[in-house]
């Protein structure tokens, strides 16, 4: 039996990276002081409330890391346009025929666990699949609702310009109720996108065994060796690629 | 009810001074309801001068689907002023609650004020309207209340919403609303509405209201859903004296624990007081005697829209329609992430044995190279 020829491709850029980790921090940071917030838990019963402020300091934990996540998430949206083709903005929108085509091929093989007659080399996405883009774009508008009920609850708080752009968003549910309601159903949202999103980086890296997992700590996977040679004759490819 | 003629020459300094009430006493009304309104004290000079010099504005007060706990608040209002002169003995033309006339004189006394005062007259509306069913559930005089409210409003130069009812229909439009009970501002489309909410609003933030509209001849300044800025900008939660209670983490578990008698923060007792808009902390209500959380009982939001729909009133939950009565946003995000767990575990069961060639494959490889070792 022969051994596969892999070559390393340089996948996740930097920026990428430190994006994916600061995001992945502060999702679970805020989902944390979130529900501490939602309902405290009463550790103290005699204290003097002028000696502690552990719920203040839980809910300001909250709000910086809310800005946090929001400044990432913008140097991202940034990082998209002059990013690698990986972290371009193309790849959340996976609409093209191509990408169709490896949408279903994820469906079924992936999803499904059918097999396919005749598996093709390019089958497997070098950077996200069809699938995982997409889920990405819908990840992205649910941190765009967190961002707007979340900065329009906190807006009455603020002096600061920045949130205070969002003081429209609780008039226009009409209360806080709501406002709060959305941003609190859609911290479980996240909580389900973390679940799948983790079981199949998991899934992947056990199966394709291209270092999937480790790949958004060194920036490299593992592509089959022909690959990029034939990948390479193709002129309109970048040269985005580094072999090793 | 003083008779028209009476109070059509008299300034509402005038009536006051003739309602026995002293230059001192009236310029200590003028103060305090200039320091409700937010008003720089400046400006007392101002507000005194326009009541000196005002002459009544009509007002209307029509009593749709409510409990008049609106009336009730207003007449029980800090200042007696308040009460005699807005209320008593200047403005009304016409309130089914405490009009002396009833029956056709009434009705033709309104209809008299609305022709003579057209495009001049401020409509109070107490309670919402209810449209299902034609409005048969709300009729005055055998006419349903969106025809009476249509037909004030024409020409009514503004429109104040009394109460929760009027400015978002408040427990009868809860759901699942038989009676289609809908608030004035979803009704009436063309005119400066404000809104005045809380079940009921606070006295003083209702006497504060006309005083502005008499004073200054416009309406106070609104924020984006129509509430005056001076009594609505501030959450309960932000003015409330047990707030310290709340950043150290200091909660009432139970209304009867040792922590609720130290007078720890309510929140997890169901207090609503972050989510709710209302002047109650500061001016508080029985001429400043108390306010609800001060008695030990969480707010339960009365001025919000529909706070009676959102989750239940003692406990921290966020409440779903549509999933059983007892179901909170938490209790469905544990099932589902449950069930996607469950699933993702079926999936990776399944997913090695439908796999179990390649992965053989691979794995016989990788343990090849093992002992293919080198150096």
């Amino acid at each position: 039996m022969e051994t596969i020829n892999y070559k390393r491709v340089y996948v996740w850029e930097l920026p990428v990276r430190i994006f994916h980790w600061i995001n992945a921090i502060s999702i679970t940071v805020l989902a944390v002081t979130g529900f501490i917030i939602a309902n405290p838990p009463a550790l103290l019963s005699s204290a003097e409330a002028s000696d502690s402020f552990w719920l203040g300091t839980v809910r300001f934990i909250h709000f910086m890391t809310a800005y946090i996540f929001f400044f990432n998430l913008i140097l991202r949206i940034y990082w998209s346009f002059v990013g690698n083709q990986f972290a371009s903005w193309r790849s959340f929108f996976p609409f093209s025929r191509k990408s169709w085509r490896n949408f279903l091929h994820v469906l079924k093989v992936d999803i499904l666990l059918r097999h396919k007659k005749h598996p093709e080399i390019t089958d497997l996405s070098v950077g996200h699949n069809s699938v995982a883009g997409l889920s990405y774009f819908i990840l992205f508008l649910l941190a765009l609702v967190q961002i707007f009920t979340g900065f329009g609850l906190y807006s009455d708080m603020s002096d600061w310009w920045l949130p205070d752009l969002f003081d429209w968003v609780v008039p226009l549910f009409g209360s806080d109720f709501m406002v709060r309601k959305i941003h609190h159903i859609s911290t479980w949202l996240f909580i389900l996108f973390v679940l799948i999103h983790l079981y199949l980086v998991f899934y992947h890296d056990w199966l394709d065994g291209r270092g999937e997992v480790s790949s958004m700590f060194g920036g490299y996977k593992f592509v089959v060796g022909q690959r990029v040679k034939q990948k390479k004759t193709e002129p309109e490819q970048e040269n985005t690629k580094e072999t090793s | 009810m003083i008779t028209k003629n009476e109070t059509k020459e008299s300034t509402y300094y005038e009536s006051i001074i003739k309602q026995g009430y002293s230059r001192r006493d009236f310029m200590k009304f003028v103060t305090y309801i200039s320091a409700y309104l937010g008003l720089e004290n400046s400006m007392v000079g101002q507000v005194a001068k326009a009541l000196e010099t005002s002459y009544r504005v009509p007002v209307i007060w029509e009593h749709f689907q409510e409990c008049t706990c609106c009336s009730e608040s207003f007449i029980r209002s800090d200042h007696p002023i308040v009460a005699d002169i807005i209320l008593d003995k200047i403005s009304l033309d016409y309130t089914l609650t405490l009009m002396a006339a009833s029956g056709h004189q009434a009705e033709a006394a309104k209809k008299a004020t609305m022709d003579k005062h057209k495009g001049a007259y401020i409509l109070c509306v107490e309670g919402s309207v209810p449209i299902g069913d034609d409005g048969n559930y709300c009729c005055i005089g055998g006419r349903s209340a969106k025809d009476i409210l249509l037909e004030a409003a024409e020409g009514a130069k503004a429109i104040i919403c009394w109460g929760s009812c009027a400015s978002n229909g408040c427990v009868q439009a809860a759901y699942p609303n038989p009676t289609g009970a809908t608030p004035i501002h979803k009704i009436i489309k063309n005119k400066p509405i404000v809104r005045v909410p809380g079940c009921p609003p606070i006295g003083e933030v209702m006497a504060g209201v006309i005083v502005h509209l008499v004073a200054f001849g416009k309406l106070p300044e609104l924020d984006r859903i129509g509430r005056p800025k001076a009594f609505y900008s501030k959450r309960v939660h932000d003015t409330c004296y047990r707030r310290s209670y709340y950043d150290a983490g200091l909660f009432v578990e139970s209304f009867d624990d040792e922590n609720a008698k130290k007078g720890y923060c309510l929140y997890r007792v169901g207090c609503k007081g972050p989510m709710t808009y209302n002047a109650c902390g500061t001016i508080k209500w029985n001429n400043g005697v108390s306010y609800p959380i001060q008695s030990g009982h969480g707010c339960f939001g009365c001025s919000e829209e529909n706070f009676w729909d959102n989750g239940p009133l003692y406990e921290r939950l966020t409440g779903l329609h549509g999933f059983g009565i007892e179901s909170s946003a938490d209790t469905i995000g544990k099932v589902a992430a449950g069930v996607v767990a469950g699933g993702l575990a079926a999936h990776a069961v399944a997913a090695n044995i439908s796999k179990k060639k390649e992965l053989k494959e691979s794995i016989s490889r990788g343990k090849e190279n093992e002992k293919a070792l080198d150096s």
